[in-house]
């Protein structure tokens, strides 16, 4: 083994982690983005909801999911699948660790897992919820991950890498899967009590805390970089390394131009800016770019960023008016745009086509709703996925958590 | 000077007294404590009656509705006082009954902690801006 080869190693492997730890910080994004637009009596349980959701994930993923993902048929329980080694022993020496390429994945799945725990707040039970996580981590999201990024065929029946599929980071690999999954949840969940009125109407359910909403989504922007970057898989070579530079400044570009679009389209519909929109903006432009950062201009970046600003607040706007109860815009923002990012790819990039990218789409789509609709069939039938009503009205934090998150007047137990 | 501020003591206790004698109290203020999620309820059937103006508070209390405990990493506490809303409202008294009915109605679940509702009397109401007084200011 060469110094040189060695040295490239050491430094992808080492890229590979970082990358990996700011997809992990993405978790505090989506706590502090979904903390600040609940309500303050429901804040607890998302805030449980979130640092649970990604214990799971990765434990669930380390028990069956990768295995189900990248086992390409060799499955085995507990990683033990997994050499050490990434350069000896393989038939084509990576130059990653294995373990580098699992701890890479298992933060992708968290973020997957984590779009369904903003769509269905502020009703959900927290333990139905999580149990829910247990299956779209263990096996949903893995069975289609290994449709897309490990190219097996979908039930033995096509390969989407034949059809000419291609997902750089996932726009429709985590985030169109993941709102699917919420999709699913949110359907069998129904509206928050009073959300709509009879006539059809629907009531505004302000956030609690602005000043985290905002934080969640810079944590958002910043983490992204790892989610985009880190897919380029490699950065110890001219070609990898010029790679990352693009990604990184188109995806940065990208959540500029969403922003941007996502503020003045508000304006336009609601008169003043909308913070929330803007947030909300932002993220759809990421995650437009997501599903291919490396080939566009800065500028078609930008643009395409624009278009996902301008999709998710109308699709936001559109399936408030389906009464699809939505209250941080996740389905929107990660499915609405997820799609549309999966669209985007043929336009600078001839090795993916619109009838690929859209059989991916409808397979990914298909699977997860499908097969999410079942698992929250189920749980609701056996413990009910609802709280009661009297605990929606009073809030959450106490009957499932026993505390608040901005308590006053506690007394000690005289 | 020694005359002036006992006449001065005088005068002002003897006004008083005379305007508490002479004063048609003809205001209330309607306080309501009533559970947060009947607000809107609330508001609704007041505006229905003409009642025009209201403050609200979020606030936390308790009556006959027993609290319960928790557990905080491990040490109990108690949960005494709930969130409630309490509504003001100044009305004239001929609007009275019509506001607490009004407000017994909209508030009502007939569970407990449904909350009360206190009638006091009003001395004055002066519109900030208009300098208006009493029932003009209402």
């Amino acid at each position: 083994m060469t110094d040189v080869f060695q040295l490239q190693y050491a430094l992808d492997t080492f890229y590979f982690l970082m990358c990996g730890a700011l997809v992990m910080w993405m978790a505090a994004g989506f706590a502090m983005l979904e903390a600040g637009l609940v309500r303050t009596k429901n804040t607890t349980v998302i805030l449980t909801k979130n640092i649970a959701l990604f214990g799971i994930a990765c434990t669930m993923y380390m028990v069956c999911g990768y295995a189900i993902m990248y086992g390409g048929g060799d499955f085995s329980w507990f990683l033990s699948g997994i050499t050490g080694d990434g350069a000896t022993g393989a038939e084509e020496p990576a130059t990653y660790a294995p373990a580098a390429d699992f701890y890479f994945q298992v933060v992708f799945v968290a973020t997957a897992m984590s779009i369904v725990s903003g769509a269905v707040a502020e009703r959900v039970k927290l333990w139905s919820f999580l149990i829910f996580a247990v299956f779209l981590t263990g096996f949903i999201y893995p069975m289609e991950g290994s449709w897309t990024w490990n190219g097996m065929p979908v039930f033995g029946m096509y390969t989407l890498g034949d059809l000419g599929f291609s997902d750089f980071a996932g726009s429709g690999i985590v985030h169109m899967a993941g709102a699917s999954a919420a999709l699913a949840g949110v359907i069998l969940l129904g509206a928050r009590k009073g959300k709509y009125g009879a006539d059809g109407s629907s009531k505004a359910i302000p956030g609690g805390n602005l000043p985290l909403a905002t934080l969640g989504t810079f944590i958002l922007w910043l983490g992204w970089f790892g989610f985009n970057g880190g897919s380029v898989l490699a950065t110890a070579s001219v070609e990898s390394a010029n790679a990352v530079a693009v990604v990184f400044m188109n995806t940065n570009a990208a959540a500029s131009g969403g922003m941007i679009v996502a503020l003045i389209v508000a304006k336009r519909l609601f008169g003043k800016a909308d913070l929330t929109m803007a947030l909300n903006g932002a993220l759809a432009g990421l995650v437009a770019i997501t599903a291919e950062p490396s080939t566009p201009t800065p500028l078609q970046a930008t643009l395409f960023g624009g278009l996902g600003g301008a999709l998710v607040v109308f699709s936001i706007v559109y399936l408030d008016k389906l009464k699809i109860d939505d209250p941080v815009g996740a389905i929107s923002v990660h499915g609405t745009v997820g799609l549309l990012g999966l669209l985007l790819v043929p336009l600078t990039n001839d090795a993916s086509t619109f009838s690929g990218q859209l059989i991916g789409a409808a397979t990914i789509f298909v699977w997860v709703f499908a097969s999410s609709y079942v698992v929250w069939l189920v749980i609701k039938m056996a413990m009910g996925i609802r709280v009661s009503e009297e605990e929606e009205m009073a809030g959450l934090d106490l009957p499932e958590t026993g505390m608040e998150a901005y308590p006053e007047f506690v007394s000690a137990k005289s | 000077m020694f005359v002036d501020a006992i006449c001065g003591q005088n005068r002002y206790s003897l006004s008083n007294y005379l305007s508490l004698q002479l004063e048609i109290i003809d205001m209330k203020m309607i306080t309501a404590v009533i559970k947060p999620f009947k607000l809107d309820d609330v508001r609704e059937s007041l505006a229905d009656i003409g009642v025009q103006g209201i403050t609200v508070t979020e606030v936390k209390g308790f009556g006959r509705q027993k609290g319960h405990t928790e557990l905080y990493r491990g040490a109990e506490y108690v949960v005494d006082f709930l969130p409630k809303v309490k509504l003001e409202v100044a009305i004239s008294d001929d609007l009275v009954d019509s506001t607490v009915e009004a407000i017994t109605k909209s508030a009502a679940t007939g569970k407990i902690g449904d909350g009360k509702i206190f009638i006091s009397s009003l001395d004055e109401v002066i519109r900030i801006r208009t300098g208006e007084t009493g029932a003009d200011a209402i």
